[in-house]
């Protein structure tokens, strides 16, 4: 049978991504460019007895998604940089209280209200350390509006895997821009569920780790009654200054993602050309696209370039790009920021090789050309 | 024959962390009376709170209990509610919490009519960080950041949540323990948002700054300033100088958020 | 019938002690000492205004 293919804008596809992962509940606050998201979930929700709701202020719409995710649901919100930053408190409860959801930031300028409409990846640090405290933090960066479906379902499973929010950030270019999708059937794509606990009420504790880093978490209705605070709290829930729990609980909830064997599970990447790759352009969401085009213009001349795809930010790839930053010449970074991921990739290399960044802030996408001119200096 | 309160507290939780005198204590053991009135279900309820010394209340109760960020207990509430609207939601704070910096989602929650029962503990401080003013500070009040007098205006909680849409509104004093129980009970069993207002004592930073030589002082001036709305009608603008009406202050049926939303859902389902 | 003070849990607020209609109860320092228990009327005043759940009346 053929697959229901649509011509789609990434906006829309991200809300059907989120239906298909068994979104449940959408709490949002208008902003451009991510809206659509909203207006098609205020449309699907309730056809399937999910719920909507419109919130006064960026900060209530995150507070009422973890509301509605303690109660088993699974919840999504939508917005762009100026609201992650508003939303950056709850993020972090999120993060301590280890409360599943799906943040979308379809990103644009910056700082403050910057340039609506025009694209950016302006957010990527702040993915990763908008919120204050350490903790663990997984970004997922989808550069295509089928990527941006099977993404939204990705960022679900990881949410309901480890337990925390699992931020989803395209730039306004693919957030709306139509393609062709092919919508995947239903089981096609795996889709999963938190862990319930398997102990009767009167053993369960929100924290507990005998059952490993990423403790099952009950629901509020369901019969377990348990305690959330933002407070640093012991395995079973209540707030404590103890030194050896907090830290324990610190280490671990860094650890459930950035642990060895978690890493492997979460990472995902695109490499292109790599192979034989004398210089790596390393390039995610719509950017990666002008870096493929310059991939292929370069090796078309001869020149052995390759690009470096990273489909989940963070945890950020380090031993593959350790592993790349010594087999070439130079990584160049283009990214529409002033060079943030290009911080970390020269983290990483450790000056194995000259890591070169092409920042574009102007608010127009980044071109080939620019990419192939800075390539063939180099070279 | 003495009442049972530890059926409702999580064991080996007490004493609390409230300081002596300090009326939280009176409230909260207001609020499970209340509940146990209304037959709640441990299971099914969910307390939710925000930060300060009054949102500390829900980890001494055996329920769900929800401790969130400062001032956004209403909204996570909403959230709780909207996704499972069997069942019953209760927010507790105090009034720097509800009304500085979770303003915003208070008067919103207000004016969806969402059926939820806030109890707002407002003993005119913020108690936690050592007694900064809060909204609710009177005018002309010593507090730790107004040391020559409190220059700001007062917010009315009851007025302000009567403005924004709530549909039950009451208010009553820590000095006035058995109306506190029978005006949460009202509230509880009010289809929509009810909120009511606990005027409170904060002995240690309000009271120490402001010529309250005692707890029990405090405790007399709550008993002084309450006026019962049924009574205020008989007294002159004179007598009122200075009191605060207590009682059930405003009550009417609307149309309840979730109710409001189920109708989206038939909607959306082509149900006519 | 007796009045039962959990001393762990009593801070000393004196509000049971100001507002028993009898007399029955006075602060011994920091703590509150059921003093005439015989003259209490089992108002329960002071149980219901404890803000430390420290007081109990049992009638029975």
């Amino acid at each position: 049978m053929a697959k229901k293919v649509a011509l789609m804008q990434g906006n829309e596809a991200c809300a059907h991504g989120a239906m298909y992962a068994g979104c449940t509940f959408f709490g949002g606050y208008p902003i451009t460019p991510s809206t659509e998201v909203a207006e098609v979930l205020s449309n699907e929700l309730p056809k399937v007895g999910g719920k909507f709701i419109q919130m006064e202020d960026e900060i209530a719409a995150m507070a009422s998604v973890l509301g509605a995710s303690l109660t088993g649901a699974k919840v999504l919100t939508a917005t762009s940089g100026p609201g992650v930053s508003l939303k950056q408190e709850l993020i972090g409860y999120a993060c301590i209280a280890e409360i599943p959801c799906v943040i979308i930031n379809v990103m644009r300028g910056g700082p403050s209200t910057g340039m609506p409409t025009g694209p950016g990846q302006s957010d990527v640090q702040q993915a990763k350390w908008g919120t204050h405290g350490d903790h663990a933090t997984i970004a997922l960066v989808p550069a295509s509006v089928q990527e941006i479906f099977t993404e939204t379902v990705r960022a679900f499973n990881l949410a309901e895997k480890y337990r925390m929010p699992v931020q989803v950030l395209y730039d306004e270019i693919v957030g709306h821009m139509r393609e062709r999708i092919e919508f995947p059937e239903a089981g096609e794509l795996e889709v999963i569920n938190r862990t319930l606990p398997s102990v009767p009420p009167e053993q369960y504790k929100p924290y507990d780790t005998s059952f490993g880093d990423v403790p099952p978490l009950a629901a509020f209705g369901s019969g377990y009654r348990f305690h959330v605070t933002g407070l640093n709290k012991a395995q079973d829930g209540f707030p404590t200054t103890k030194a050896e729990y907090v830290d324990a609980e610190e280490r671990r909830q860094v650890r459930k993602v950035e642990g060895e064997v978690a890493r492997v599970q979460i990472e995902s990447n695109e490499e292109y050309l790599t192979e034989d790759a004398e210089v790596l352009v390393f390039a995610y969401g719509s950017t990666s696209r002008s870096a493929r085009y310059a991939v292929n213009e370069l090796r078309k001349e001869g020149i052995k370039a390759g690009l470096f795809r990273p489909i989940t930010l963070w945890p950020f790839p380090e031993k593959r790009i350790s592993a790349l930053g010594k087999q070439v010449k130079a990584i160049i970074v283009p990214e529409m920021n002033l060079g943030q991921m290009n911080l970390e990739v020269e983290r990483v290399v450790k000056g194995s090789c000259p890591v070169i960044s092409i920042g574009r802030v102007d608010g127009e996408p980044l071109n080939p050309g620019q990419i192939i001119a800075q390539v063939k200096e180099v070279k | 024959m003495a009442y049972d309160y530890e059926k409702s507290l999580r064991p080996g939780k007490l004493p609390h962390i409230w300081c002596p005198g300090c009326g939280h204590g009176i409230v909260m053991k207001g609020l499970l009376r209340a509940m146990d009135t209304c037959g709640l279900e441990k299971n099914n309820t969910a307390l939710v709170s925000g930060i300060g010394c009054a949102s500390r209340l829900p980890g001494y109760v055996d329920m769900c209990t929800l401790h969130t960020a400062h001032g956004r207990a209403a909204a996570f509430a909403t959230g709780v509610k909207m996704a499972r609207p069997e069942m019953n939601v209760i927010v507790m704070g105090g009034d720097g919490d509800g009304t500085a910096i979770g303003g915003n989602h208070f008067i919103h929650a207000c004016r969806r009519n969402i059926d939820m029962t806030y109890v707002i503990m407002n003993n005119f401080i913020y108690g936690m960080t050592g007694g900064q003013f809060s909204p609710c500070t009177p005018t002309g009040d010593k507090a730790s950041t107004t040391p020559y007098g409190n220059p700001d205006p007062t917010f009315d909680i009851s007025k302000l949540a009567i403005g924004a849409g709530a549909t039950f509104v009451a208010r009553t004093t820590a000095f006035h323990a058995t109306q506190i129980d029978k005006l949460i009970a009202e509230g509880i069993k009010h289809k929509g948002m009810a909120i009511i207002e606990v005027l409170d004592d904060c002995p240690t930073t309000y009271g120490r700054r402001n010529k309250f030589r005692s707890v029990v002082d405090m405790m007399k001036r709550l008993k002084d300033m309450a006026v019962p709305v049924t009574a205020a009608g008989k007294m002159t603008a004179e007598q009122l100088e200075g009191k605060i009406l207590t009682g059930v202050l405003y009550k009417e049926d609307k149309p309840e958020y979730c109710e409001q939303y189920a109708k989206v859902i038939a909607r959306a389902q082509g149900v006519k | 019938m007796s009045i039962e003070v959990i001393e762990r849990y009593c801070k000393g607020c004196s509000i049971c002690v100001e507002f028993c209609p009898k007399n029955v109860l006075e602060m011994d320092g920091f703590i509150v000492k059921v003093a005439r228990p015989d003259d209490c009327i089992k108002c329960m005043q002071c149980e219901l205004r404890c803000p430390d759940f420290a007081i109990k009346v049992h009638t029975d």
